[in-house]
């Protein structure tokens, strides 16, 4: 159980950090940004490749920093050149599967061996728990970062742009502008999560984006379900709420076997399904429990 | 203030759809002017104000804003000079966000690109307090509620203080008090009046309604088939009854003023 735990809150906060990019692109933005999950792999293969150069801090600045150029890519392709939003991110991401290849040496994946990784360094430097206790601290600098930052006027901009374009457009501000900042924050923290998970599993693999869109979203939902959308702040709590919560779900099921390891994606995707169409399911239910009984009556 | 030289614009260019929406429009209003804009179903009546604000480029022409050649400038460079109200007062304001919030965003004219990362202080809070107070409507007490629970009148009252927070050059008004009932619109018709006095704003407004185009502002335009029919200056207007007005729009091109909204009285 112990050991539940404790994979479901490291991996929440660093997944976490992925629902909180999602957040932005998707809630705020209201854009669906499908380069997430090259993006991942791409903070993923940086951070690996750069830590196994002996750098692990370092690692996960450059890992950052190019998720913040992948995002920029994606917003220029939308904004500059006319790409729906949904297919400029699907380019992106094709292109990222040579880019994350050629990061890792045009192999399909790298390991670190002896070389440090962040969180062995604090080890050794006599932190407890650490890989708890930095994504945790990650995970709560990014939060209140992206909180702050919504509430400064480019924050509102960006804002604004997601809520109602057509004001925008009418109003002094850039649209094309707040898009890219909006999508190059919200890519710093998916290549930021995939850089952590590189370093602490020690490899990077070319596959290992699949799926992190969906799930990331599947977090964001459950934890909107249960925490509500009112404000940003009770938007940010939701994503830790929905992340953590998922990853415990999920460890549970891994740990159990409920299900066969091997039915684990279909699982996912059915647990994704319903998460996403509760408010929908909710609703009808609702709707018909009033019709009911107005024929009963 | 604004001058129009020989703007064309037209519609599905090339094809036997084509439609000319604008057709050597030659405009000069100047600084203080108050124009209200009445013309038939299709006249161009929309695309000017479209061409003027940026959110369309003319097919041919000049436009100047304060003597500067805007023809070819950007909608939200353009926006830091001029106010635009729609008639959908859904348009204007952003739902999710709160009514301090979209003041806020509006204000940012006042200071562009300067206070890029700073957040909204109390001295602005208290600014934006004393702004929406004008506005008569108890909305000041409201300040953090989402936009998206106000009345459609509400929001075009916002709408319409977030145009001219900062005193914007030209401030365009499209129809913006149609979409409202009759009491709402006469209010916010009532505030434009004042703010428009108040900051000797230039102002077009397009309207339908025939004695407000007449009683309202000092000069009247009527447009048709993309070209300014009739252009009637504050002495010619007095006196006039909308009878006048209409026999003169029959006079000057032969058709009968035609538009399926169009409010002959009150």
């Amino acid at each position: 159980m112990l050991y539940i735990a404790q994979t479901a809150l490291q991996l929440g906060f660093i997944y976490g950090l992925v629902s909180l990019a999602l957040f932005l692109s998707f809630r705020v933005l209201d854009i669906a940004d499908l380069s997430t999950d090259g993006t991942f792999v791409l903070g993923m293969a940086v951070s690996v490749a750069v830590a196994a150069k002996g750098h692990p801090f370092l690692a996960l600045l450059v890992a950052m920093i190019s998720g913040m150029l992948s995002g920029t890519v994606t917003a220029v392709l939308q904004t500059r050149l006319g790409i729906p939003s949904i297919l400029a991110g699907i380019i992106t991401n094709t292109g990222l599967y040579t880019i994350n290849l050629a990061v890792m040496g045009f192999s399909s994946n790298i390991a670190l061996l002896k070389q440090d990784t962040i969180f062995s360094l604090l080890q050794k430097a006599g932190i407890p728990s650490v890989t708890i206790l930095l994504p945790l601290l990650l995970f709560a600098v990014a939060a209140f970062l992206l909180k702050n930052f919504l509430n400064t006027r480019l924050g509102l901009s960006i804002r604004a742009t997601g809520d109602n374009r057509d004001m925008v457009s009418a109003s002094s501000i850039d649209p094309r502008f707040t898009i890219t900042v909006g999508l190059a924050y919200a890519n710093t923290m998916t290549a930021l999560a995939g850089a952590l998970v590189g370093q602490l599993q020690r490899s990077a693999d070319i596959n290992s984006g699949t799926g992190v869109v969906v799930v990331g979203l599947a977090c964001l939902i459950i934890g909107e379900t249960i925490i509500g959308r009112k404000t940003i702040g009770r938007n940010i709590l939701a994503v830790m709420v929905g992340s953590i919560l998922y990853r415990f779900l999920y460890a549970i099921i891994l740990k159990t076997r409920l299900f066969p390891i091997e039915c684990l994606k279909l699982v996912t995707a059915v647990i994704i399904a319903l998460a996403i169409a509760m408010p929908n399911i909710k609703a009808s239910y609702d709707l018909r429990k009033e019709r009911n009984h107005a024929g009963n009556a | 203030m604004l001058e129009m030289h020989n703007v064309s614009k037209s519609f599905y260019r090339g094809t036997i759809n084509e439609r000319k929406a604008l057709d050597n429009i030659d405009l000069k209003v100047n600084k203080g002017d108050f124009i209200t804009i009445i013309g038939s179903n299709g006249a161009g009546k929309s695309t000017l104000f479209n061409c003027i604000s940026g959110n369309i480029l003319p097919d041919s022409g000049r436009v100047f804003l304060g003597g500067k050649d805007v023809t070819y400038e950007k909608e939200y460079v353009r926006a830091k000079e001029i106010g635009r109200l729609f008639q959908d007062p859904l348009k204007g304001t952003a739902p999710h966000m709160t009514i301090e919030e979209n003041l806020a965003l509006a204000y940012l004219r006042a200071d562009f690109g300067k206070r890029t990362f700073s957040r909204i202080t109390k001295a602005d809070r208290e600014f934006f307090y004393q702004k929406v107070k004008t506005l008569d409507l108890g909305l000041e007490e409201r300040l953090d509620q989402a936009v998206g629970s106000l009345s459609g009148g509400q929001r075009q009252a916002l709408t319409l203080l977030m145009a001219t927070i900062v005193p914007p050059k030209l401030l365009l008004l499209d129809e913006h008090t149609a979409a409202l009932d009759p009491a709402t619109a006469e209010k916010i018709m009532a505030l434009t009046e004042k703010i428009v006095k108040e900051q000797e704003t230039t102002c077009l407004m397009i309207t339908h309604n025939l004695s407000q185009a007449i009683s309202v502002g000092n000069r009247t335009l009527m447009m048709e088939h993309g070209r300014i029919a009739l252009d009637l200056d504050e002495k010619t207007r007095k006196g006039l009854k909308v009878e006048d007005l209409l026999r003169m729009f029959k006079e000057k091109t032969g058709r009968i003023l035609d538009n399926d909204r169009m409010l002959l009285e009150e």
